[in-house]
């Protein structure tokens, strides 16, 4: 068994665009439940719009790459308009039930035939890159030392990527912190209360939910970055995996959500790469090396119920400040 | 909140305030909340039925009746936290019909809660700090840059202590809400409601749960807000606070207005001691229940 092979492959996800994209949607998720208490289950459908909206920007419509980047994110502000304006003034169980079923019906948009001539349909897109590399202003080559060590491309996107993160986790950091965060946190611990003091609810919970979205959909863009767009990589379950991330650091801070994306991309890879090896050397009573490799999913599930059962408040949260139980 | 509460053992009532015979409904001289016809059903049970009432301004005026009689529904009715199915209503002469709740605390009308709303993972001083209106960092973009608001908020936090001292919770700033005891809880949310510098203030029970010697000085506080030109409008169930308090008494017994009127007139009111008081009311209890035998009773 090639143990330090996966040590170097499991290291290389440090660094990769893919726990940036998941950091990226952790913060807005955490913007989203930690601070404004709100229950969004459609994370993938917001990062789902990044991406596609930079994408089609590109193909479909000839922009400049970064003219394409906002109407990504500003596909995912129409989408929080959507949906906040008919749930935001129900009960909070109400926006996690729509927001599952929209995300879904958007992937079902992009999948679907009818629309192929923009979205690829179940192909996806690809090669729309081009232009974004163009402005890359590392020569090609490769940089970098093993296990971070990468083309001149991906390192554009990386280093992309970790600008928007930073601005993005800075701006957050400033909002929670100031009185307007402060309503926020109100929001989430009773609405009515900030209501009987003449703060509108409605507008913060709609400009919280906006936030997160955009910050979801930035996730989308890093991730088309790096890759090809397909709708299938927007399933459900990846926003179960950035809430799994999110609990894991902490989901009422700041900086739990970059934490939690990276020790989960760290090890899911790990353990993706681990059990299949035991595998081969018979190790895993007899499950053959392409069934190990499922065995990370359920320890991902074990994790998530054990964080919420355990540590609700993630590994930077104050137990006080957010626990399930009150 | 300025100036230093001076304890009052006779406050000053405030009287004349109604034109003509003290009746359900009578009119006030200078009233800041008129509600006429309000009408609040829950499937077929009436919870509120008022024909007419007014609030004088400047004044203090407690709203007595027994469980179930409509208080709470009235003052949830009135400050938009639900609606009636039918009635006009309105503070300072502007209708208050279909406004929503943050609207009408905007104008000046706040009201606490009879269960208590403590923003339980906020620290007391944020729950304090929050009651302050038109904060500039409470603006999404503003919020960006600490540079315009925090002098502002050093202010409010000032203020915020001030406040957090009379209500003897001054040590238990740095504290969440939801460490504080419910009676804490309801002086934090009396405060907070302070914090906004409403014009009528309508508390659902503020004593509940409040031991005596902080019910008489926050008495006293309460007179102070009269003094400083606050109309107070208050349920409570407790009649020595609202004898030594109240200048009008209004009486609700299954959603209606029964009685009204200056404090002793109303407790004589045989209406009031049949639906509420009980015959007993200057009794000891013990002596209601045979456990204990008075030596005279007059
Ligand atoms: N949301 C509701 N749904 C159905 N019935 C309600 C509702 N709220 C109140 N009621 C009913 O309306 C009546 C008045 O209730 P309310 O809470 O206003 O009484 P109250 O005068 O405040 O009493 P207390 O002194 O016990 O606080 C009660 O009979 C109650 O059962
Ligand atoms: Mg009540």
């Amino acid at each position: 068994m090639d143990f330090l092979g996966i040590l170097n492959s499991t290291a290389g996800f440090i660094l990769a665009p893919v726990t940036i994209a998941y950091a990226l949607a952790a913060l807005g998720l955490a913007v989203h439940f930690g601070f404004a208490g709100l229950l969004n289950m459609g994370m993938a459908g917001f990062m789902a719009l990044g991406a596609y909206g930079y994408a089609i920007g590109i193909l479909s419509f000839g922009l400049p790459w970064y003219l394409a980047a906002l109407v990504g994110l500003g596909a995912a502000v129409i989408f929080a308009l959507i949906l906040g304006i008919p749930t935001l003034r129900l009960r909070g169980d109400y926006l996690a039930i729509v927001t599952i079923a929209s995300a879904e019906i958007l992937r079902l948009l992009f999948l679907t035939k009818v629309f192929d001539e923009y979205t690829g349909s179940a192909d996806g897109l690809f090669s729309y890159n081009g232009e974004f590399q163009e402005s890359n202003p590392i020569p090609a080559g490769t940089y970098g030392f093993p296990p971070f060590e990468d083309t001149a491309a991906m390192w554009w996107v990386r280093i992309v990527g970790i600008i928007i993160l930073a601005v993005a986790t800075f701006a957050v950091w400033r909002l929670v912190n100031s009185p307007w965060g402060r309503v926020l946190k109100g929001i989430r611990e009773d609405e009515d209360a900030i209501r009987s003091l003449g703060k509108n609810v409605f507008t913060y919970k709609m400009q919280a939910l906006i936030i997160g979205g955009v910050l979801g959909a930035m996730g989308g863009l890093v991730l088309a970055m790096s890759s090809n767009v397909n709708q299938g990589q927007y399933v459900t379950s990846l926003t179960f995996f950035i809430w799994t991330a999110l609990l894991l650091g902490g989901a009422a801070t700041v900086f739990g959500p970059l934490v939690g994306s990276l020790i989960f991309w760290v090890l899911q890879a790990f353990l993706g790469l681990l059990f299949p090896a035991l595998a081969e050397q018979g190790l895993l009573f007899g499950l053959s090396s392409i069934q190990a490799a499922q065995i990370k999913f359920i320890i991902v599930g074990v994790a998530l119920v054990l964080i919420v059962v355990f540590r609700p408040q993630g590994i930077f949260g104050n137990k006080k400040e957010l626990t399930f139980v009150r | 909140m300025s100036g230093n509460a001076t304890p009052s053992s006779t406050p000053v009532k405030s009287t004349g305030l109604h034109i003509g015979d003290a009746a359900p409904g009578v009119a006030k001289k200078d009233p800041i909340l008129v509600a006429h016809g309000i009408k609040r059903q829950f499937g077929g049970l009436t919870a509120v039925d008022v024909a007419h009432v007014e609030i004088p301004r400047n004044a203090i005026t407690a709203l007595i009746g027994p469980n179930g009689a409509g208080k709470t529904t009235f003052f949830n009715l009135l400050t938009g936290f639900d609606q009636p199915n039918e009635g006009d209503w309105s503070f300072d002469g502007k209708s208050l019909k279909g406004v929503p709740s943050f609207k009408v605390a905007r104008m000046g009308l706040i009201r606490t809660f009879q269960l208590t709303k403590a923003l339980g993972l906020l620290t007391v001083m944020d729950n304090m700090k929050l009651g302050n209106t038109g904060q500039r960092g409470e603006k999404l973009l503003s919020s960006l840059i600490p540079a315009l608001w925090k002098k502002q908020d050093a202010e409010i936090e000032v203020k915020a202590m001030d406040l957090l001292t009379r209500f003897k919770l001054d040590a238990k700033h740095e504290d969440f809400a939801a460490s504080l005891s419910g009676g804490q809880r309801k002086l934090l949310e009396m405060a907070r409601a302070l914090m906004t510098d409403p014009t009528l203030v309508m508390l659902d029970e503020p004593m509940a749960g409040v031991n005596p010697a902080l019910t008489q000085s926050l008495l006293d506080h309460i007179l102070d807000l009269k003094t400083q030109g606050m109309t107070v409008l208050f349920v409570e169930h407790d009649m020595h606070m609202v004898r030594h308090i109240a200048d009008w008494v209004i009486v609700m017994a299954e959603g209606k207005v029964v009685a009204e009127g200056a404090p002793d007139e109303v407790m004589k009111n045989p209406a009031v001691i049949d639906a509420y008081l009980g015959s007993h009311q200057d009794v000891d209890l013990g002596a209601v229940t045979g456990r204990i035998t008075l030596p005279e009773t007059k």
